[in-house]
């Protein structure tokens, strides 16, 4: 199921409309346009108003479309927070989570999927049984945890909780399980280790399975908020999500570098979902699917 | 193009290849015939040295803590004191909680205004994108790049789209000329807000799941329906939705689960207010821990929604199990 899945990201639907006659097929439009311009909307008022003068947004009436365009709302963003320190800090950590993830669970992945080996069920057992428990009854032990070791209001706490995680050892297990064991006998008989047969045969073949892996932990680690919230009360420790939630507190009505600030925090994403929204599509059903 | 450097690789010479020919077969023989228990141990050795990193973080992150929260709920703690045990008495404290009993009703609210909402959107909005139109990409991105927006992003922005002086909300229906609200600062509609904007942001989810299933439904079907003489509304009602079951259920269990866990848009927008109205349960033991500084209590809240988390999940399963919907 998970190879078909990967595989197939997002084909264009319907082609049993296809074959029909175009007649009334202005019928959809009707219905798809609002809605998705409904849908537009938020992000289309975050855009103008990060780019409206701060003298036309706390007016009344409010006017909908700005007199002129200004980035004087990213100039006091700029000079008055920390943001491009949040950036990076943002940027270390969905860096350092992508990169573990990625070595970290195809390795094991590849170790439930192919060996065999004493406790191999049980121990994948138990890893599977994880994703039943909720988060919010982790993070009074994890705080205490690490507070212990001096994590607390530093950056690895936001790193260390998405080094690997259950879902990415059940994605990567999956998909070795569905690939053809033949190569890598084949490269075990020509003399190779098991680690040679798993980097040089059977990564470059799970790129499909890594670039959801990857879209999985960016999303999750790039927009978290519960977790350094409770961890890190630092301003040199913030995540930009942190840091746009506490700019949002001390500047209630400054909307324009408010937005600002949102526009920063969500572009990087936006940009990258353009790119790859297959990729992201399939990331999106393959998590569906795991229940 | 990796493919080609391994086999590159794998045929050149290297330090591990065998050497070839007879000479070889003798010294491999001893090794092999010392016995099993030596290949047993080693092979454990690889298996475990490829498994325990990605295990040492996951179950240090999860089945520890998870213990130790256990512990932590039959004391009472404050993260600095001497922790006292004090039996069960957190938990006979859930049922007397009259702070954690509004929290539920709140959370319940938002579930009872969300879930449904959620996966009807989600089955509408597959079928309207279940189809090659001109511009359907357009739309589809539309209405799926919510999904990569932050809840601190969503927060900021609902409390700027329903703000009751210049937000978006109240200029559409001032000039609709209806009456303008309070949104997010009126008790009896903040939470109907946040149920919104979390439909925005989570609206993706359930489409796409709704719209594999639903090329995953041989056409032929539908087809046939047709020829036999159903009107669409029945072939869709006859033919496709009973196969969309298992789906529906999963969706449902799946966004319940979610939504009894709402926090972070709580954060971001009115943080539990205005008089506590969106106050829900994982926002009450957020306060309870870290604000409060009860640790104890707040394992012991943990403990009771991880319960009805649980209870949800198997009682869905036992009930698809035997009214035969494969969902799980």
């Amino acid at each position: 199921m998970a190879l078909e899945t990967l595989s197939r990201p997002a084909r264009t639907a319907g082609d049993a409309q296809r074959t029909r006659p175009g007649r009334r097929r202005w019928w959809w439009h009707v219905l798809l346009a609002p809605v998705a311009a409904l849908f537009a909307l938020p992000f289309v008022q975050m855009f103008l108003t990060a780019l409206t003068p701060a003298s036309e947004i706390n007016r009344f009436p409010p006017r909908l479309i700005p007199s002129h365009l200004t980035l004087d709302g990213f100039v006091r963003l700029f000079q008055e927070s920390p943001i491009l320190h949040w950036l990076l800090n943002s940027t270390v950590v969905a860096v350092v989570g992508v990169g573990s993830h990625l070595v970290l669970c195809s390795l094991a992945g590849y170790g439930f999927a192919r060996m065999r080996f004493a406790g191999r069920t049980m121990g994948f057992v138990l890893v599977i049984a994880t994703i039943m428990i909720p988060t919010q009854l982790l993070m009074v032990p994890t705080y205490v945890m690490f507070a212990r070791v001096g994590l607390i209001n530093t950056l690895g706490a936001a790193i260390v909780p998405w080094l690997a995680s259950a879902f990415g050892i059940f994605l990567m297990r999956q998909f070795f399980l569905s690939l053809p064991a033949e190569l890598e006998e084949a490269a075990v008989l020509d003399g190779c280790t098991r680690l040679q047969v798993f980097w040089r045969v059977v990564l470059p073949l799970a790129r499909p399975a890594l670039a959801t892996l990857a879209i999985f932990t960016l999303l999750g680690s790039w927009n978290d908020l519960v977790w350094p919230l409770i961890a890190i009360n630092d301003e040199a420790s913030f995540t930009v999500q942190l840091g746009i939630a506490n700019f949002q507190g001390a500047r209630r009505t400054d909307w324009s570098s408010l937005m600002a600030g949102n526009v920063v925090a969500t572009l990087p994403l936006i940009a990258f979902f353009v790119v790859a929204q297959k990729q992201f599509i399939a990331t999106m059903t393959f998590s569906g699917l795991k229940g | 193009m990796r493919p080609r450097s391994w086999r590159r690789s794998a045929l050149t010479p290297s330090a591990h290849a065998q050497p070839a020919g007879p000479a070889a077969a003798p010294a491999r023989t001893p090794e092999r015939r010392r016995g099993p228990r030596k290949d047993r141990a080693r092979r454990a050795l690889t298996g475990w040295g490829f498994v325990s990193p990605a295990m040492l973080v996951v179950l240090g992150l999860s089945i520890l803590p998870a213990v130790w929260a256990f512990v932590l709920s039959l004391q009472d703690w404050n993260g600095f004191s001497t922790p006292v045990g004090v039996g069960a008495d957190n938990y006979r404290r859930l049922v007397t909680d009259t702070d954690l009993h509004a929290a539920v009703g709140h959370t319940l609210f938002y579930t009872v205004l969300f879930v449904p909402a959620s996966v009807l959107l989600g089955l509408g909005l597959a079928l309207l994108l279940n189809r090659s139109l001109f511009l359907v990409g357009v739309y589809r991105t539309a209405i799926f790049l919510p999904f990569v927006a932050s809840a601190a992003a969503t927060g900021i922005l609902t409390t700027y789209l329903f703000n009751p002086q210049f937000g978006l909300a109240n200029t559409v229906l001032r000039a609709l000329h209806l009456p303008q609200q309070a949104w997010l600062e009126d008790p009896s509609q903040a939470m109907v807000v946040i149920a919104l904007m979390s439909l925005w942001g989570q609206a993706a989810f359930t489409t796409v799941i709704y719209l594999a299933a639903l090329q995953d439904i041989p056409t032929e079907l539908t087809e046939a329906a047709r020829i036999d003489g159903c009107n669409r509304w029945q072939a869709f009602w006859h033919v496709t939705f009973p196969q969309l079951a298992p789906v529906t259920v999963f969706c449902t269990v799946w966004q319940t689960i979610g939504a009894i866990q709402l926090f972070d848009l709580v954060y971001t927008t009115t943080r539990g207010g205005p008089l506590n109205a969106t106050e829900t349960i994982v926002y009450y033991l957020w306060q309870t821990a870290f604000k409060g500084l009860e640790f104890g209590y707040a394992s012991a809240v943990a403990y009771g929604l991880f319960a009805v988390t649980l209870v949800i999940t198997l009682g869905v399963v036992l009930y698809s199990r035997r009214a035969k919907v494969q969902a799980f």
